[in-house]
């Protein structure tokens, strides 16, 4: 019976068994930013521990930067304390840092890949539960906690219980104007926020082999989000290409070595799995969510759930919660409904190709008079290139504010954050009450472009008929 | 060595809804901070301060409630980020344990290596647990990791925990960092046997 990629590295990268059963697991890639790691490094001094591989730990600050006003020091005091901080620990540490002057900084998630961090056949830990996009190159990557921070700092391993996996075909054809998030967006809302707890996803089927890198890292992002902690899809020619010639990626003839390595780890073609879960592509649309949970999404040209036609008690409640909390009238289409601000930027959809794609389409355009819209680059890699190709400008002249990389809107801990019970069409992963800064603002989760068309349009709309598929 | 984890007696406060994600457990805008003193006063902020500031009427709130050890909740608590601020702050806040319908993975491994043991129960049982706590917040409830069992009043039933997590938790072996150091020679063979190019 063959092994599945998950088997593969796990067995490879198990150290031993430890004495409550679990396995001690080798990480073959630490990347650690500014929320997550401070606490971390405490615990290191307070245990007088050093940092045993400090080579195989990166860092960068994401979450916490300004995309505006980047000058030093931060304006906000508490963000600027943790950027010394890891800077300080970085130094102390001998940590490699893309910090803000580097030209490399960056979401972490959109920082790896680019630089030829991630690679396949490893494990990739981070104190970040986004950690599962890399699993798009073929590595088991998932998110630790802080303590586990340490743990991996100070031995590179940590304690693990195995995960079963679970292989989601998506074959067939998507349809113009359908999008990997649509993808990532309906396989959460077919297994539910929970039905990936326990499990591995193995995405597999035409689809993925046709996905480009950055699309599969979409997918991969928020496998999080349906539950499971980590999502891969298996290494292939495309994912070799991409990593050709990246900063940190083998050169010379240790890329041929390498190669046949990364190749060994791929599923065997007569993998058993522990579940298998079919989706025809044709049954994908472009999706918006419509509550407070990543799982609540629907066409959009659906109507908002009506708590009355609920099949169980519980789904009638939590109907009920997220429609209170986001305003929404049940029953209604959810085109149409007023939006605030647009959000394009995060680690699912701020790449290079999710500017390039929605640039194609705004040009000409311009967002609505009520609607403050941002673009923000996953890293300055892409910011770089983005302007290098103009992009910049053609989101500026269509009224998005263009700015610098970081986490920005997707979560409130930098100063991008929505007011009261503002509206956000935003191309992030998370649409839990608060998420994007204010405790009663509301998020609807959609793809880049459907991101553009809400903005021009002033509401959700169908991206489809706003921009003539 | 840390102190084994075998039984937490205490009262409990039930938490009302499914999905509790770590956003509401701690919002992010508290996580500014480089270390986790101080987290406590935040858990649950927004739902125990309205917009404004003023004090909600939710039942953490509640003075019956101030002192509860033992949080009880509903399905999938703690989906979401994998900020260890979440169980930091619910430890800080003064829970030693949680009693839910189910957990999510990270938050409950992030919650075992700090010695908060979470169970997971039926969910008759946890409405029933729940129901009899809204009615009277003096009730002593207890869990036995041991046993695997949660009693109060003339209750008791059976919850489950892997057991992995039972044999940290009552072994005081749930902080693994010194069984990881020591194993200082298999950890560099193994990576040496990944031959890492980069
Ligand atoms: S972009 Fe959003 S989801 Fe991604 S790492 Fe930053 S805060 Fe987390």
């Amino acid at each position: 019976m063959g092994k599945s990629l998950y088997q593969k590295v796990w067995e490879a990268h198990s150290v031993k068994t430890l004495s409550d059963g679990r396995t001690q697991l080798l990480i073959g890639t630490h990347l650690i930013h500014e929320v997550t790691s401070p606490q971390a490094f405490g615990m290191m001094r307070e245990l007088n521990l050093k940092v045993r591989f400090p080579e195989r730990t990166f860092a960068t600050v994401d979450h916490i930067v300004p995309t505006e006003n980047q000058q030093q020091p931060l304006a906000d005091p508490l963000a600027d304390q943790m950027l010394n901080e890891l800077r300080k620990n970085a130094d102390e540490f001998g940590i490699t840092y893309f910090d803000l002057a580097s030209g490399k900084q960056g979401v972490v998630h959109v920082v790896g890949p680019e630089q030829g961090i991630t690679q396949p056949g490893t494990t990739i830990a981070c104190g970040d539960s986004h950690t599962a996009t890399h699993g798009a190159f073929g590595a088991i990557a998932f998110g630790i906690g802080t303590t586990q921070v340490r743990d991996v700092l100070a031995t590179q391993t940590i304690a693990m219980g195995g995960l079963k996996v679970r292989r989601i075909n998506v074959t067939g054809k998507l349809s113009p104007g359908v999008y990997s998030k649509d993808v990532a967006l309906h396989i959460v809302k077919v297994l539910g926020a929970k039905g990936g707890i326990g499990f591995a996803y193995e995405y597999g089927g035409n689809i993925f082999d046709e996905f480009t890198m950055e699309e599969r890292m979409t997918v991969c992002n928020m496998s999080i989000e349906g539950g499971a902690r980590c999502g891969y899809v298996n290494p292939d020619q495309k994912t070799f290409d991409y990593l050709k010639g990246r900063n940190y990626s083998p050169k010379g003839a240790d890329w041929d070595v390498a190669l046949e390595r990364w190749k060994s780890f791929a599923s065997d073609a007569d993998t058993v799995y522990d579940d298998v879960v079919n989706i025809d592509a044709a049954d994908i649309e472009p999706t918006v969510t419509w509550g407070i949970s990543p799982d609540q999404g629907i066409a959009v040209s659906d109507s908002i759930p009506d708590p009355e036609q609920a099949s169980n008690p519980e789904d009638k409640a939590s109907i009920i919660e997220a429609l209170e909390y986001m305003k929404l009238p049940a029953g209604q289409p959810i085109k149409g409904t007023k939006i605030d601000v647009a959000f394009i930027g995060s680690c699912t959809n701020g790449r290079i190709s999710d500017f390039r794609e929605v640039a194609k389409y705004i040009q000409g355009k311009k967002v609505a008079a009520n609607v403050k819209a941002i673009a923000v680059p996953g890293s300055q890699v892409v910011d770089i290139m983005a302007k290098q190709e103009g992009l910049d400008k053609i989101f500026t002249e269509a009224g998005f504010e263009w700015r610098a990389a970081g986490c920005s809107m997707c979560l409130a801990m930098n100063p991008d954050k929505l007011v009261g019970d503002q509206i956000c069409a935003s191309s992030s992963n998370r649409n839990f009450k608060g998420r994007q800064g204010s405790p009663i603002g509301r998020t609807v989760l959609m793809s880049p472009v459907m991101v553009a068309a809400a903005a021009i349009e002033g509401g959700i709309a169908d991206a489809r008929e706003t921009f003539n598929f | 060595m840390i102190e084994p984890i075998k039984q937490i007696v205490g009262t409990g406060v039930p938490i009302p809804g499914a999905d509790i994600d770590t956003d509401r457990i701690i919002p992010a805008r508290f996580m500014k901070c480089v270390t986790f003193d101080g987290l406590g006063e935040y858990a649950f902020y927004d739902v125990r301060y309205d917009n404004d500031g003023n004090i909600t009427k939710h039942i953490l709130n509640d003075a019956a409630y101030a002192n509860a050890d033992i949080l009880v909740a509903g399905i999938n608590f703690g989906c979401g980020s994998s900020r260890e601020h979440a169980p930091q702050a619910l430890v800080k806040y003064g829970f030693k344990a949680i009693i839910a319908e189910s957990f999510a993975e990270i938050f409950f491994g992030n919650s075992t290596t700090l010695g908060l043991p979470c169970v997971i129960g039926t969910k008759d049982d946890v409405d029933a647990l729940k129901a009899a706590l809204q009615a009277d917040a003096t009730i002593e409830v207890k869990i036995d990791i041991e046993t695997l069992t949660v009693s109060y009043a003339d209750v008791s039933f059976a919850v489950t925990m892997p057991a992995s997590a039972v044999e940290a938790l009552t072994s005081g072996n749930y902080d693994p960092i010194n069984e990881l150091l020591a194993a200082e020679q298999e950890v560099a063979a193994t990576l040496k046997a990944q031959a890492y190019l980069a």
